[in-house]
């Protein structure tokens, strides 16, 4: 089997002075997609900000290891550049930065760290129309504000466009899901689907099991009270979706 | 923001001041103090006619009296120790070799600091499209594409010259916007001030280039007083920049200017401002006191005045270009960026008076406080009781990074007419973790993320500059934050 590209061993952390991760392990392959399931408060977003290096957020024992590499020496732009992306799960406004700038900038910072020339502004145009076809997007947005004025499913798609643009190693998503009607929610499926691939890894972070409907993941997770309390194939979101979280939360006490 | 964010801040907040060197260079300084021998010293240097030093001798008086009755503005939300203006030095300049004839003349060691602030005076390595007069302490120095402009019938030259060569539009226009007896620093002004830029744009003559100003303070001790009229004919354009620069010394520089703007019918003056001076170090010591006054008279009918400044230096920053519309259908434009850092104050904004008929202003602020700056803005919409029809539109938003620094709006609106139509909109944000996270998950390095959120905030702003300029206000703007965020 392959080595794992993500590795976390026993990490506890804290966010705002409470600790909200209690001793989480979790290893994902090259490839693999991973769901990580879980009721409101039981840590789902802290180990996405965890991963991502949020400075906010802080491992306070245990072992991040990305690559062999541990991660919590890294910046968070220098995990960036590594290639780990984090599509937000609420996106943030940036007004009078033009989406299109933006998204150069970043994935020429992502190009210079890999050693590779920079994109003028022709080329990236040409990528970037390419891509925005992936979400179904129009390409108008890409000339507004980054996020500024658009409406939840548009700011969903812009960050899976930002993901296809930076093609990272592992994409974490954090509830890329909540609020969106069934449309939306399919376009966004569809641009992670072909994102998919043997090298790339992807952890999908989720409240509900809808999501899984259209992005089937290999391994699925429970994460309750800041720990993994049950892990299984895709039938472990069926299985949550009918009993409830109760359920599972009763299994952390335990 | 967390304990590690501030640190970050800081350090980005941090980056040193580019322009703070001394140029060593003989000066002719009078000894400092103010008495009426030290005005008529001044106006004997220059060979002013009878009348201009009876005009310094009136400011003078009127001063007096306002030192005397201790009327110096203290409505600003700034503060600052009593200037004692008795210590100020009121004239120094580089002491001239012979009389210039060409600008190969001016001695090597200006053109050398000039060539250090990125203004070239020389003949080949003129900055094109753009003619410089470059003030250095009291005086003029050098002005280029004189000879060029003079063929349109433009004049552009010092304060000084054009007393000399066009004293009839000098006397005609100097103290017709801003009187002598305006406010306290206008009549400091008006009665020390030791030079400027003159420039005339002729009826139906569009300027073919930028005419620009630079201005470095250089000497210690003294204060630069200097003075700056420009009138635009019937039918004439002009845009026009200034620039500034000074030392780094532990002692406050007072800086009192006067700029005075005349646009007759159908003729526009853009004007523009990137003000860098000497901003004092992180605890607050040194830097300029930048009390400025700046005004324009829209005087003929269908009449344009914009004010565009970016304002990232001085210690304390007393500043409101303001747009007077008399004629009918004219119009008045503000916008601004100003940034505060570390201990940095600035008190600034606009007056925009609606005399005439449908008359339009438009005002947009841009305030950034940083460190423990302090920011202000301060705007009057004056509409006249026989201007129908007038609009304005005022918007004015505040960024702050971090958590010591504040900002500030003081509107003030005053209706006379009916038909009026007056918005206004404010907003105070900050630059949050989120925000900065965000563009760094994505790659982009604190530094960059910050200069990207600012510039974004200040692009209403920044493209009303000229081109040139542009890129320049955005460096700036890069370097006086440096990473003040939260």
């Amino acid at each position: 089997m392959a080595k794992p590209m993500l590795e976390l061993v026993n990490v506890h952390a804290t966010a705002g002075g409470a600790e909200i991760l209690k001793g989480l392990d979790l290893a994902i392959r090259p490839g693999e997609v991973h769901a990580m399931m879980g009721p409101n408060g039981s840590g789902k977003s802290t180990l996405a900000n965890v991963l991502a290096g949020r400075p906010s957020v802080e491992v306070t024992k245990g072992e991040v290891r990305f690559e062999g590499r541990d991660l919590t020496l890294l910046s968070a732009e220098e995990r960036a550049r590594e290639g780990i992306f984090l599509a937000f799960q609420y996106p943030v406004e940036i007004p009078g930065v033009a989406n299109m700038y933006f998204l150069k900038a970043a994935l020429n910072a992502v190009r210079r760290h890999r050693g590779e020339d920079e994109l003028d502004a022709m080329d990236f145009l040409a990528l970037a129309r390419e891509k925005t076809k992936l979400v179904e997007m129009d390409e108008k947005l890409m000339q507004r504000s980054v996020n500024e004025g658009f409406s939840g499913g548009e700011k969903k798609r812009n960050e899976i466009l930002q993901m296809a643009i930076l093609e990272p190693k592992l994409a974490v998503l954090d509830e890329t899901d909540s609020g969106l009607d069934i449309d939306a929610l399919r376009i966004v499926a569809n641009g992670v689907n072909a994102l998919r691939s043997p090298e790339r890894s992807m952890l999908v972070i989720t409240h509900y099991q809808r999501l899984l409907d259209y992005i089937v993941p290999d391994v699925v997770h429970v994460l309750a009270g800041g720990r993994i309390v049950k892990t299984g194939g895709k039938e472990l979101a069926f299985e949550l979706e009918e009993k409830g979280y109760g359920w599972v939360e009763g299994a952390a006490a335990g | 923001m967390s304990e590690s964010e501030n640190a970050q801040l800081e350090r980005l907040a941090n980056r040193e001041y580019q322009y703070g060197f001394v140029t060593d260079i003989e000066s002719e300084t009078i000894p400092p103090g103010l008495d009426e021998s030290v005005v008529r010293l001044i106006s004997a240097k220059k060979q002013e006619p009878e009348w201009l030093l009876e005009w310094r001798l009136r400011a003078l008086h009127r001063f007096r009296e306002l030192l005397e009755h201790e009327t110096e503005p203290t409505w600003a939300h700034v503060s600052y120790p009593k200037i004692d203006y008795q210590s100020i030095i009121y004239y120094s300049a580089p002491k001239p070799r012979e009389k210039l004839e060409s600008l190969d003349e001016v001695d090597p060691e200006l053109l050398a600091t000039y060539e250090k602030l990125g203004i070239s005076l020389s003949e080949q390595k003129r900055l094109t499209g753009v003619a410089v007069d470059a003030v250095f302490d009291s005086v003029s120095v050098a002005t280029t594409f004189k000879g060029e402009l003079e063929k349109m019938g433009i004049v552009f030259c010092s304060f000084s010259e054009a007393v000399q060569k066009h004293p009839d539009l000098v006397r005609k226009y100097l103290g017709s916007v801003v009187p002598y007896s305006d406010n306290f620093f206008a009549c400091l002004n008006s009665a020390v001030f030791s030079d400027g830029s003159f420039a005339y744009i002729p009826k139906g003559v569009r300027c073919p280039m930028e005419l620009s100003t630079y201005f470095r303070i250089n000497s210690a001790g003294t204060g630069q007083f200097e003075r700056t009229l420009i009138v635009a004919d019937e039918g004439a354009y002009v845009s026009y920049l200034e620039g500034c620069t000074a030392p780094m010394r532990d002692e406050n520089q007072l800086h009192a200017a006067v700029v005075e703007l005349v646009a007759l019918d159908d003729a526009e003056i853009k004007y523009s401002t990137v003000q860098n001076w000497y901003p004092g170090d992180k605890n607050g010591v040194g830097g300029i006191y930048n009390f400025v006054t700046k005004r324009g008279a829209c005087r003929g009918a269908r009449s344009k005045i914009s004010w565009t400044q970016v304002e990232t230096g001085s210690a304390i920053t007393w500043k409101y270009p303001s747009c007077i519309l008399q004629g009918d259908d004219s119009a008045g434009a503000f916008y601004s960026v100003a940034m505060t850092n570390h201990r940095q104050q600035a008190d600034t904004g606009t007056k925009m008076l609606h005399i005439g008929k449908n008359t339009k202003s438009t005002i947009i602020s841009k305030g950034i406080s940083a460190g423990r700056g302090q920011q202000s803005y301060r705007g009057l919409v004056r509409i006249g009781p026989k201007a129908s029809g007038a609009r304005n539109y005022s918007q004015c938003d505040s960024l702050l990074l971090g958590d010591e620094c504040g900002a500030h709006t003081f509107p003030y609106l005053e209706v006379k007419n009916a038909t009026a139509t007056v918005e206004h909109e404010a907003t105070t944000s900050k630059i949050g973790e989120d925000q900065l996270f965000y563009c760094r998950q994505r790659g982009i390095s604190e530094e960059d993320a910050v200069s990207m959120i600012v510039n974004g905030f200040c692009k209403q702003v920044l493209r009303e500059l000229p081109m040139e300029f542009a890129v320049e206000a955005q460096n700036l703007l890069g370097l006086s934050l440096e990473g003040a965020v939260g």
